[in-house]
């Protein structure tokens, strides 16, 4: 600390910067401010049609409200079963094949090309968003639900995969040593040492998985895989506000009703 | 753990009968409602379809490939949209999500009767609605283009980025705290310098996290018209231009590959 600065009656303590080396601190400023000064240059926003958002949001959500929930009520009962049914099937085909994966891709189990095989079918389904990947998934399988549980299905892939995959590499050296040196065979050997370690992990990354299905099974029925995302699609196209504002209203509850449960879920495995 | 009398002698298994049976049972009953809900998705499939699944991969590999090379430098404005998106809207999110942090956290916030709660309601609302839906909402609002689009983003990451600092602020060390108001520190200072500092680390990794979620988030906003390369690949797939499409894919797949190294790089050189 520059002691000759505090010697001085008037001098003032500051916290230490973030970014030690003056010289890149003032590096990355001056980046910062090129990048937004292009940026916002670039950005070609037209102002007088922002202008007009505000009339233009009143008019928007006063058609929202009243939500109507009972003129489309069967759809959206359907659309919602629907968006369940999906999310159920595709968490529990994607966990089944996420395990083996998982198993592969972890550095202390499978030997390296059996390793990079596993991390690159993970790497591959996290790179490009579900909503793309539904888009081709409806093309090759035609519209509805199936294309939507594919979608899902891959989704989770990439996630549950890589992140049990690591949580099989932190698990304790020490058990897996001794039930090694008892002689077990090498199935015996995950069976005994490596699933009771992370099986609390693995069920709570299975029900947070199901909540995020859930949410992207209303989206991704935009591009026409199924769901509730259909029929909330469906309710804008035929500018039914009122009852996209009841769709959009029952999603928030429920996906706030999932997070909560799945909390507690995850809360008391752990 | 159980042991039981076994043939030769005693036999180890990891459980009791009983609940070997509850546990079986349990599985039975998950299984089911496997089976049944695949059973309500196979009615409302179109099987034809998706037997000709093969068929419609082979078709559209070929017509994707060879990749139409020549459309590639038309795509480097909506790259820099894409990119713009993603970056002004993390960047607007961690604007409105630092207060609302501060008032959800429970040592921070100045009311835990009054303000708590509506800043918890922020944070769920944004969080449960997806940033696709916000830009369909806001392109209706503020019309397509760029800035429906950054404002999706913005929307749906101030949940994100406001949940994770409000845990960050949650959990730091009283100690601290407690020594800067010791010095008879206004409220203001206390935050300076008793809470900001640590929470500095959390906040850099919570927005370098999201700014790469948002990268691959505003691939797709166009697809609803909110700008940047989405906009691109939809007037590609309903022109059944295929190969159009294979080359903004591989746009896409090096644009989000370049943002995960970046990330990597910065939270490395952070944490």
């Amino acid at each position: 600390m520059a002691s000759p600065a505090l010697s001085q009656e008037t001098a003032r303590w500051r916290p230490p910067p973030l970014i030690k080396s003056r010289r890149v601190r003032c590096f990355l400023a001056l980046i910062v401010g090129l990048y937004v000064a292009a940026a916002f240059g670039t950005l070609d926003i037209n102002w007088a049609r922002v202008a007009d958002g505000g009339p233009r949001a009143l008019r928007f959500f006063s058609g929202f409200f009243p939500p109507d929930f009972a003129a489309r009520w069967t759809a959206i009962v359907d659309g919602l079963l629907e968006s369940l049914w999906m999310t159920i099937v595709a968490t529990a085909l994607g966990v089944l094949i996420s395990i083996p994966i998982a198993v592969g891709g972890a550095r202390n189990v499978a030997p390296l090309p059996v390793y990079f095989f596993c991390r690159s079918i993970m790497a591959a389904s996290r790179t490009f968003h579900e909503v793309l990947i539904a888009i081709f998934f409806v093309k090759l399988f035609g519209f509805g639900p199936f294309a939507g549980v594919i979608t899902l299905t891959f989704a989770t892939l990439g996630f549950y995969a890589k992140l049990l995959a690591e949580d099989i590499e932190a698990i304790d050296p020490a058990q897996a040593e001794a039930i090694k040196a008892t002689g077990a065979g090498w199935l015996q050997w995950l069976d005994f040492a490596i699933r009771p370690q992370v099986r609390p992990r693995a069920i709570g990354l299975a029900v947070y998985r199901l909540d995020i299905n859930f949410r992207e099974s209303a989206v991704i029925g935009i591009v026409g895989a199924g769901g509730i995302g259909a029929t909330l699609n469906t309710a804008f196209d035929r500018y039914e506000f009122d009852t996209a504002a009841a769709i959009l209203l029952i999603i928030i509850g429920i996906v706030m009703a999932a997070e909560y449960a799945s909390g507690v879920i995850r809360h008391r495995l752990q | 753990m159980a042991v039981f009398e076994g043939q030769n002698g005693q036999d180890w298994r990891q459980r009791t009968r009983l609940v070997d049976v509850f546990v079986w049972f349990c599985w039975l009953i998950g299984l089911s409602i496997v089976v049944a809900c695949l059973s309500f998705i196979s009615d409302k499939t179109i099987w034809a379809f998706v037997l000709s699944a093969p068929q419609e991969a082979g078709d559209l590999g070929g017509r994707m490939f060879p990749p139409d090379w020549a459309y590639s430098n038309t795509l480097w404005r909506p790259l820099w949209d894409t990119f713009n998106i993603a970056t002004l809207g993390t960047a607007i999110a961690l604007m409105i999500s630092v207060p609302v942090a501060f008032c959800a956290a429970r040592n921070t916030t100045p009311s835990i009767v009054f303000v708590r709660p509506i800043a918890l309601f922020i944070i769920a609302a944004s969080r449960s609605i997806n940033s696709l839906i916000w830009a369909l909402l806001l392109v209706v609002i503020v019309g397509p283009g760029v800035f429906a689009g950054v404002i999706a983003i913005a929307f749906r990451s101030v949940g994100f980025c406001g949940k994770l600092l409000y845990e960050a602020i949650e959990e730091i060390a009283v100690e601290p705290v407690e020594a800067v108001t010791a010095t008879g520190a206004s409220s203001g200072q206390v935050l300076t310098y008793g809470v900001v500092p640590q929470i500095m680390p959390a906040f850099a990794g919570i927005s370098v996290f999201r700014w790469d979620i948002n990268i691959r988030e505003s691939t797709i906003l166009g697809l609803v018209g909110a700008g940047g390369i989405g906009l691109q690949l939809s007037a590609s797939i309903n022109n059944l231009d295929w190969s159009r499409v294979a080359v903004i894919l591989i746009a896409i797949l090096g644009t989000v590959i370049v943002s995960e190294w970046l990330s990597a790089k910065v939270r490395a050189a952070l944490i």
